[in-house]
Parts: structure tokens; C-alpha cells; sequence
């Protein structure tokens, strides 16, 4: 839990640097094709960053520094880090402001971008300076300055290269995302909880029983998921800020919680009818309506992001299939005909493509299909079986679990499908990613 | 015959036999008391007594058997309600009709089993996705809950819990494994 608060050391950091020539200057697309942005990468240098003052230990904490905001950027898939060993340019003597920068030496090694950073060792405290370079046009696209606490370093990364991401797409990045998932590595499937790019997982849930399916609420202060800590699979809301929890308990199932955006409501699948039906309810569990009336399996739903629509599976038509569903009036369109087993749609934060699981002649696979149901695009081939997609919250990536190595583990992929590599590794089985809304704090 | 086994035989015949006559000798020394006749009453009554005894032994013996058969019987439909699971066909939760044989049975002895509460188990084999899979092991619950409902059994004996993958009886991957892991199984409460 405490690991999910903001530290107070965020109040410590402060902004110096904020020049404002790109104010509406600069068109994103110049840089990011959004149509395929990992179709042809950006070729980054990320030079050693340079010490301005401090002693020898702290060289390798500006080491340590450059290659985590290295390895940040390539998360992205935006990018092409490029190898330091081929720089023309003395990392230590190098220039980091305009007027010293040899773009030359840049662009003959094939830099199309520049990161360049100053540190500044007080005692426990330090303070950096960071610029993205244009190398190109020879002109600084972001330059920041931060303050903090050592420990806060790899924070202070993320923030920066959130203004890179933001600079160059005119969207936010996802470096405050986190991503909830189910691991059985303490013997039971209970929820976890790491940063975006896999680092710091820790426990979130202690129940000793099975526990299943996290959601993330818009905000990102409550959790939903399901646990049979009371012998049947029951669903919990927790908020993650001050403790509240409540519990949705009814015979049957309580399950597949899906919170809706801006707004403290969440859809779960309930079965004490008898039937699994789809129901809205309040953060507090109550029911506010059920919205789907039909005898047979309907479960698993997912909001489009302006709130308005749920795509869902239901055996309707005698195998599971992805259906789409007006919130107000009920009118539900079949979405995935291809294939005779398709659940776990996931829509994405763009709002024009579902991503959903597929199941064929005993493959297990993810695909992504525009919302008018035309031509679903394969993302993953003969890899063990691979389930449970999540977008991340800019839309760019989508964290998935797969049984590729053996066991099962999370895995992060662009909406392309290309860039498939491994989140984390921890003892036991992992599955059931959730990526988190942006911290609406940074 | 050889010599050797004759004086075995000598032994065994001969011998008790003159045990046997050492205690007549005895009995008379009691009989110099006077108290022949008594003696001999009482000696038929005690006889009679220990028959009378030896019988309703037998007869005890004999009821504990039946009792313990009965009780194994017993035990073994008890354990019969919960070890005999049945079983579905993929991605389906109908009844087929050996399930429905196992579920009249089940049904049979919870009606004679009035005090018994059960717990009917959903579970799935590992293909498909598990929150679908918790769906159909619902389903899987719900049908055989529905099927031993309509036999008499009350609703409020019966509860039904969906495992969907989660607990696989065999953690095979294989068509065999699938095929025992698509079942419901019955649980005394």
C-alpha cells in the first residue's frame, strides 16, 4: 500500500528550465507517425550524463542514471537507443547546452534526437538538468530541471521522459502507469501490483485464497478483483488511498470487474439469478441497472473510453463471441465472427480497435480488431498460448500473459504486435495484466 | 509307520489321558465332602448359563458384522457422493446422459440422507480464458444443482460453486487431462 501513494519527495521536486518556443510551433506527426509509430524508430543518442559537481561515488549514480532513462525510452518502442561506443563526442567534455552542442557529431553517428543531462550532488540531495535536442534542426525541444532526494532519481527520469514522449506526440506518456496482475509465486493467486516497465512488483492482496482479474478504477485509487477468501468467488472494491473497501457477495459468481471512465461505477458479471448477466454498480457495490437480459453465458466486459458503449462475450450464438452494447439503449451488434472462441475484449483508450483473446484449433491468441468487426490483425503467432490484453493508458502498448517460456508471465507488445519482450520475472505464474490510468498527478 | 511317529502318537494319546485321570482323583476328594449332589446341579446350570452366553455372544458378534457392513456401506456411499464426479463435453455444460445416471444416484441418497448439505463444484479444463471459463464452470454448477433440485432435493441443501480453471483435478495438458478436468463435483458440507 505504501508503495502505491505518492512519496512527499514529489513535493521537493520543482521545475526550473521551461522554455516555450514549441507553444503550438511544433507538429508531433514531424517526429511520430501515429498511424505506425514503431514502423520506423527514432534513432536516440543518449550520451553518459555529465557531473557538474559531487564526488567519484557518484559517477556511477550518473551511470546508473543514463542508462534507466536509456532504457525508458527504448520501452516505448518509439525509439532506437544508439550505441554509445560509436559517439563521436567525449561524454564528459561534450557540450549539454546550445551554444557548445557539435550537432554535427550527432547526426553524422545517425542521431535524429539528443538527450543531454547535468548533475549537481548536495550532500543526499541532487539536483538534474535534462534537454532533448533536435539534432537536425539544431534547436532544444524540452529542457527541465529537477530537485530531489537521490533515492528519487529513477522518479525524476520518468517525469522527464514523460516531457519527451509529450514533446514529441503531443500526448502524455505512461511512465506513472502501474500494472496490477495475478501471481501465485507465494502459493496462492493473489494481485501484485509493478511500475510500468515491470520494476518494484509488490503484494498487493493477502488473502491466501484464489484471487483474480484486478481492474483499475479511471482515477486509479480504487481496485476491483475477485477472491474466494470466503470459499466462493466473490467481488472486492478497495480503495487503495484511505482503505475503504466493499463487497459484492451475491450466490453464484462475482466477477470480471470493468470500472467505467469518469465515473465511480464499475460493470460486473453476477450469476445469483442464475444466469451470468452484466450489471452496472456503484464504487459501493450496488446495483444500478443490469444490462444485459439474455439466457446463456454473458461476461467479461470492457468500457470504450468516452463511457458510452461495453463490448462483452456472450454465447448468444452458440460459442463465445465479442458483442458490442449501447449503455442507454441496449442494442447489441456482434462484433468478432472470425474463429469459434473469442473472449477477453479490451478497448482501446483511442476508442477505434478492440483487442480480444482467440482460441484455434488449440492456439491461443491476441488479435485486434477495429470496432466495425473488419479484419482482426493477429499480434501474437506460435508462442505458447497468450491471454488477457491490456492497453496501456496512451494507447501505445499492450501488456498480455504467455505460457512462451513455460510458465506463464506478462509481456508487453506494441498495437503492432512487434516488440514482444517480457515485463518481469518472479517466482511463480503470472497472468491477468491490468495497466493503470496515468497518475493524474504527474 | 516309523518307529519316530509312533511314540508321537504315544504321546499325544497317552499322555492327556493320564492327565485326565489325575483330575477324576481329584473330583472324588471334593465328593468325600457330601456335597455331590449340589455340586452337580449347579454344575448343569453353569453349563447351561455359558451356553446361553456363548449364543447371545454369537448373535452380538453377528449384529456388530452386519452393523459394520452396514456402516461401510454407509461410508462408502458417502464417499461415493463425493469421488464420483461427472463429467461434460468441451465448452458445454450439458448434461450427458452418464451424468444424469451419477446425479439420480446422488440424488437417491440425499433423500435419504436428510441432514446432508452439498456443495456442487463447476470446473473447466484450461483452454479458453479463466474469467470465461468461471462463467461455464457456473453453468456446469448450476445444471447439476438444477437436475438434483428437480429429483426433490430442496434448494437450501444445494449450493453451487464455480472453480472455472482454477483447480484442475489432472494438471496434464492433454486431451485425457482436459476430458477428467471438465467436471462437477459434489462436496458434504
Amino acid at each position: 500500500m505504501v508503495g502505491l501513494r505518492r512519496g512527499a519527495a514529489w513535493l521537493l521536486l520543482f521545475i526550473w528550465v521551461n522554455l516555450a518556443f514549441l507553444k503550438g510551433g511544433l507538429c508531433a506527426v514531424e517526429y511520430i507517425d501515429i498511424n505506425n509509430p514503431f514502423l520506423r524508430k527514432i534513432p536516440v543518442a543518449v550520451p553518459f550524463f555529465q557531473a557538474k559537481s559531487g564526488s567519484s561515488a557518484d559517477s556511477q549514480i550518473i551511470k546508473e542514471g543514463s542508462n534507466f532513462l536509456a532504457q525508458t525510452l527504448d520501452f516505448t518502442g518509439f525509439f532506437k537507443i544508439l550505441d554509445r561506443g560509436a559517439f563521436l563526442e567525449d561524454p564528459q567534455r561534450m557540450g549539454i547546452e546550445i551554444p557548445n552542442i557539435s550537432f554535427n557529431s550527432w547526426t553524422t553517428v545517425g542521431a535524429e534526437l539528443l538527450v543531454t543531462g547535468g548533475f549537481e550532488f548536495s550532500g543526499e540531495t541532487i539536483a538534474v538538468e535534462f534537454r532533448l535536442f533536435d539534432t537536425f534542426k539544431g534547436r532544444m525541444l524540452v529542457g527541465k530541471r529537477y530537485q530531489g532526494v537521490k533515492a528519487d532519481l529513477k522518479k525524476i527520469i520518468h517525469l522527464f521522459c514523460d516531457e519527451i514522449i509529450y514533446s514529441l506526440t503531443g500526448k502524455h506518456g505512461i511512465f506513472s502507469s502501474r500494472i496490477a496482475f495475478v501471481s501465485n509465486g507465494s502459493g496462492n493467486k493473489e494481485i501484485y501490483v509493478c511500475d510500468f516497465d515491470g520494476g518494484n512488483p509488490r503484494q498487493l492482496t493477502q488473502t491466501k485464497a484464489i484471487t483474480l482479474s484486478p481492474a483499475w478504477s479511471f482515477d486509479g485509487d480504487w481496485i476491483a478483483y475477485t477472491s474466494y477468501v470466503n470459499g466462493k468467488p466473490d467481488l472486492f472494491i478497495r480503495n487503495l488511498k484511505d482503505g475503504r473497501s466493499h463487497k459484492v457477495a451475491y450466490q453464484g459468481i462475482n466477477i470480471t470487474p470493468a470500472w467505467r471512465p469518469f465515473r465511480l461505477e464499475l460493470l460486473a458479471t453476477l450469476s445469483f439469478t442464475g444466469d451470468q448477466e452484466i450489471y452496472l454498480l456503484t464504487e459501493t457495490g450496488k446495483t444500478i441497472k443490469r444490462l444485459t437480459h439474455n439466457e446463456g453465458i454473458d461476461v467479461s466486459p470492457s468500457w470504450s473510453p468516452d463511457g458510452k458503449k461495453i463490448a462483452f462475450v456472450s454465447k448468444r450464438s452458440g460459442t463465445p463471441q465479442v458483442y458490442v452494447m449501447d449503455v442507454d439503449s441496449n442494442e447489441v451488434q456482434r462484433l468478432t465472427y472470425y474463429g469459434r472462441h473469442n473472449t477477453q475484449p479490451a478497448w482501446s483508450p483511442a476508442g477505434d480497435r478492440i483487442a480480444y483473446t482467440a482460441m484455434e484449433k488449440g492456439a491461443t491468441n491476441i488479435f485486434v480488431v477495429g470496432i466495425d468487426g473488419k479484419e482482426p490483425v493477429q499480434l501474437t503467432h506460435n508462442s505458447g498460448d497468450n491471454e488477457s490484453p491490456s492497453w496501456s493508458p496512451d494507447g501505445n502498448l499492450i501488456a498480455f500473459s504467455s505460457t512462451r517460456e513455460g510458465p506463464a508471465r506478462i509481456y508487453v507488445m506494441t498495437t503492432f504486435g512487434t516488440d514482444q519482450r517480457r515485463l518481469l520475472a518472479i517466482s511463480g505464474a503470472q497472468m491477468n495484466p491490468a495497466w493503470s490510468p496515468r497518475n493524474k498527478d504527474n | 509307520m516309523s518307529r519316530r511317529m509312533w511314540i508321537f502318537v504315544a504321546m499325544f494319546m497317552v499322555l492327556p489321558g493320564m492327565l485326565f485321570t489325575v483330575s477324576c482323583a481329584k473330583k472324588k476328594v471334593a465328593s468325600e465332602t457330601g456335597l455331590q449332589q449340589g455340586e452337580a446341579g449347579k454344575s448343569a446350570a453353569d453349563k447351561a448359563r455359558a451356553e446361553e452366553l456363548a449364543r447371545q455372544k454369537a448373535l452380538e458378534e453377528q449384529r456388530l458384522k452386519e452393523e459394520a457392513a452396514k456402516q461401510g456401506k454407509i461410508a462408502e456411499e458417502r464417499a461415493r457422493l463425493e469421488n464420483e464426479d461427472i463429467y461434460f463435453e468441451f465448452d458445454s455444460a450439458t448434461l450427458l446422459p452418464a451424468a444424469q445416471g451419477v446425479l439420480k444416484k446422488k440424488a437417491q441418497y440425499l433423500k435419504e440422507n436428510e441432514k446432508l448439505k452439498v456443495a456442487v463444484e463447476g470446473h473447466c479444463d484450461e483452454r479458453g480464458t479463466n474469467e470465461y471459463n468461471l462463467a461455464l464452470g457456473d453453468r456446469r454448477a448450476k445444471s447439476a444443482t438444477q437436475f438434483i433440485m428437480n429429483l426433490g432435493i430442496p434448494a437450501s441443501r444445494i449450493t453451487a460453486i464455480s472453480y472455472g480453471e482454477e483447480r484442475p483435478m489432472d494438471p496434464g495438458h492433454t486431451e485425457e487431462a482436459w476430458a477428467k478436468n471438465r467436471r462437477a463435483h459434489f462436496v458434504i458440507q
